[in-house]
């Protein structure tokens, strides 16, 4: 379970005086980056996270992953308070980006164990879960390889199975399809059904309508750092009266020439 | 520490299989010190080798009149097989003759001084025409010492002739009636350690650096770059807990540069040094005389280094937004390092307990005592006290820089 209740992030823009501020979100010599989102995602669900570049996004899944500290606000996941405990919230978050993030001169099976081992797993459950993870991404026959040695499409599967090693209640996604190929894509997508399967708390951030269409139960759409809408998919189309999820998204952003071309 | 041991043995792991570090921090260390003394040794004796042996070409210029002639400078000249005389009359173009290397040397009568029938006889005044530019000064002492072996053969048969017997050392007593002999009062090792003292320390130190350079530069501004450095950030592993791993594999990496071009000078010495002959015979026997606790401490004054190097880098890496901002921070940052190093090996710089306040300076200077043997151990406690608190410090700034968002997140 995930609750988002009124998180901000606030910025210091370092800028002269007199010089005017280029973005509507600018205050002085602050930047709201995020301001006040509310929204909540259940177990076994899927909620999509949308956006255009620049809005917020990646500022708010770096607050509720723990990376960074909210300004006001605060989350809840599993139970625990990210600003009270961020240590024990991060024992129950999988956080995936695009950027496969693995490091070039290790094996994926050393980087994996690795990860493991920093969420204070032992050696034998370590063992367990990679058996079960490699086998699941179908990664056994090149985990033994230096990661600079592999394709995009096999360095995602490798940094998923860092993602869930030490199986994570809640797992972030941020624009995990970015950069591959339709097959690559596919087992992406597969690996976030499956987390939903296993009653995981998925949050999956995307410019791909079509994903979002596919995977998620339930959207929230950050725009200029405020959540704009919350609600299921169904909900999304039948408050902007469009049938295409892109119309419906460029609509809430406020696009509406581009919703209507 | 469980998480400081997971992160250091996967780091250490990674900077090893990285071959800039391992160029930087096993093979440059291994291979330069020995590399450099060897090829000092080699250029050294080979320039006196050659300088010892090789024919002088030369001219000679004496009076037309039998007075004017140095007796037996001619003849002198030429019974030895070292001294060639070249057909050069131009006397007005020996400058430019000695200059330009068509000639080693030449002697020039210029002036005889007192009548013949003199007692005390006459002297002849000359001149001796060398190219001072040349790094090798041998064609003057050459000449210089056959000039004054016919100068005191002159002198002893004149003292004959006077009733003045060589033999019983009679004619010295009379030419030098209060005789001297100069006894530096320091020993072969604090004479010669203040030359090598003071080049040392100064490889020690870069070592020591560029060791540090790669590994602080790959962990934190190459982990950002590559993406690793925010999964990281997401493990339940205190902040302080992860920079700390990264210290002392930097540290780490930095030391063992240090100690290891500490170790192969200790292996250069060991077996090369005996074999040196010439000027540089004495290198083997000063260097040996370093004994077991002054290596000890002169690798125990690596450490602080290593530390602070370790911590200064970290942070500047961490502050970097990627591996090629971090290299040009490095960059001047070497000079800052460079210059305290540089300072000790200026002459008339020693130890006080006011460079001893110095960074980096005092380490240098403390490593160039501990070489010579003069080390007064309290300041050296003192050295070693002040730059562990300061590594300590740098090291607590580097742990709080590296919880700052502003500072790793940094747009």
């Amino acid at each position: 379970m995930l609750e988002v209740q009124n998180i901000s992030k606030v910025f210091s823009v370092p800028r002269k005086r007199g010089q005017a501020a280029t973005d509507e979100r600018e205050r002085g010599k602050q930047f709201f980056a995020v301001s006040d989102v509310s929204f909540a995602a259940e177990p076994g669900t899927i909620l999509g996270l949308l956006g255009p570049n620049g809005a917020g996004k990646t500022t708010l899944l770096r607050m509720l992953s723990t990376a960074i500290a909210p300004s006001s606000g605060t989350a809840v996941v599993g139970g625990i308070d990210i600003v009270a405990a961020p240590r024990a919230v991060r024992k129950k978050i999988g956080f995936l980006s695009g950027t496969t993030g693995l490091y070039g001169r290790l094996t994926g099976a050393e980087m994996v164990a690795y990860y493991g081992a920093l969420h204070g797993l032992k050696r034998p459950e370590i063992e367990a879960r990679m058996e079960r993870l490699f086998a699941q991404l179908g990664i056994e026959s090149y985990a033994h390889r230096r990661n600079d040695q592999l394709s995009t499409g096999m360095k995602q599967k490798i940094s998923i199975a860092r993602t869930l090693i030490h199986d994570p209640e809640v797992v972030i996604f941020d624009e995990p399809t970015t950069g591959l190929d339709v097959v690559a894509a596919e087992t992406v997508t597969d690996i976030i059904r499956t987390c939903k399967r296993d009653g995981k708390t998925v949050i999956f951030s995307t410019h791909h309508m079509h994903e979002v269409d596919l995977l998620c139960d339930r959207v929230a759409v950050i725009r200029t750092g405020r959540c704009c809408f919350a609600g299921s998919v169904a909900e999304m189309r039948e408050q902007t009266g469009e049938d295409k999820l892109d119309r419906a998204f460029l609509r809430l952003i406020g696009h509406e020439e581009a919703a209507h071309a | 520490m469980r998480d400081v041991w997971i992160i250091f043995r996967k780091d250490l792991i990674e900077v090893l299989r990285d071959r800039r570090t391992l160029l930087f921090m096993l093979a440059l260390p291994l291979v330069v010190i020995p590399l450099l003394l060897e090829g000092a040794a080699y250029f050294t004796l080979e320039a006196e080798r050659k300088a010892a042996s090789e024919t002088l070409r030369y001219a000679l210029f004496e009076g037309d009149a039998e007075s004017a002639s140095v007796p037996g400078l001619a003849q002198a000249l030429a019974d030895n097989d070292g001294f060639e005389q070249v057909a050069f009359t131009d006397r007005a173009g020996i400058t430019d003759a000695v200059a330009g290397g068509e000639l080693d040397f030449a002697l020039v009568v210029e002036d005889v001084v007192g009548a013949a029938d003199d007692q005390a006889g006459v002297q002849y005044r000359l001149a001796l025409y060398y190219d001072n530019a040349s790094s090798s000064d041998k064609a003057r002492e050459r000449a210089s010492a056959l000039i004054a072996t016919l100068s005191e053969r002159i002198r002893a048969t004149r003292l004959e002739a006077l009733g003045i017997d060589g033999s019983g050392g009679g004619q010295q007593r009379l030419l030098e009636p209060i005789q001297v002999t100069a006894r530096g009062a320091a020993e072969m090792r604090a004479f010669l350690g203040e030359i090598i003292g003071r080049i040392l320390p100064y490889f020690f130190i870069i070592f020591c650096y560029l060791g540090a350079l790669y590994p602080a530069v790959d962990l934190a501004a190459g982990e950002k770059e590559r993406g690793t450095l925010e999964t990281l950030l997401l493990v339940p592993v205190e902040r302080h807990r992860i920079v700390l791993g990264k210290f002392l594999v930097v540290f780490v990496a930095g030391a063992t540069a240090a100690i290891l071009s500490l170790l192969s000078l200790g292996v250069w010495v060991g077996y090369r040094a005996s074999t040196l002959v010439g000027d540089l015979s004495v290198v083997g026997p000063v260097l040996r005389s370093i004994g077991a606790l002054d290596l000890i401490l002169i690798a125990t004054m690596l450490v602080p280094a290593a530390a602070m190097f370790a911590a200064l880098l970290l942070s500047i890496s961490i502050y970097a937004r990627s591996f090629k901002e971090a290299q040009s921070y490095a960059v001047p940052l070497n000079l800052l390092i460079v210059m305290p190093a540089v300072i000790a090996m200026l002459p008339g710089i020693e130890l006080t307990w006011g460079w001893a306040m110095v960074p980096i300076t005092n380490l240098s200077l403390a490593i160039k005592e501990l070489v010579k043997g003069t080390m007064d151990y309290t300041m050296l406690a003192a050295i070693l006290g002040s730059s562990f608190v300061l590594a300590g410090l740098m090291l607590t700034f580097c742990t709080w820089w590296f919880r700052r968002e502003q500072v790793l997140f940094r747009a």
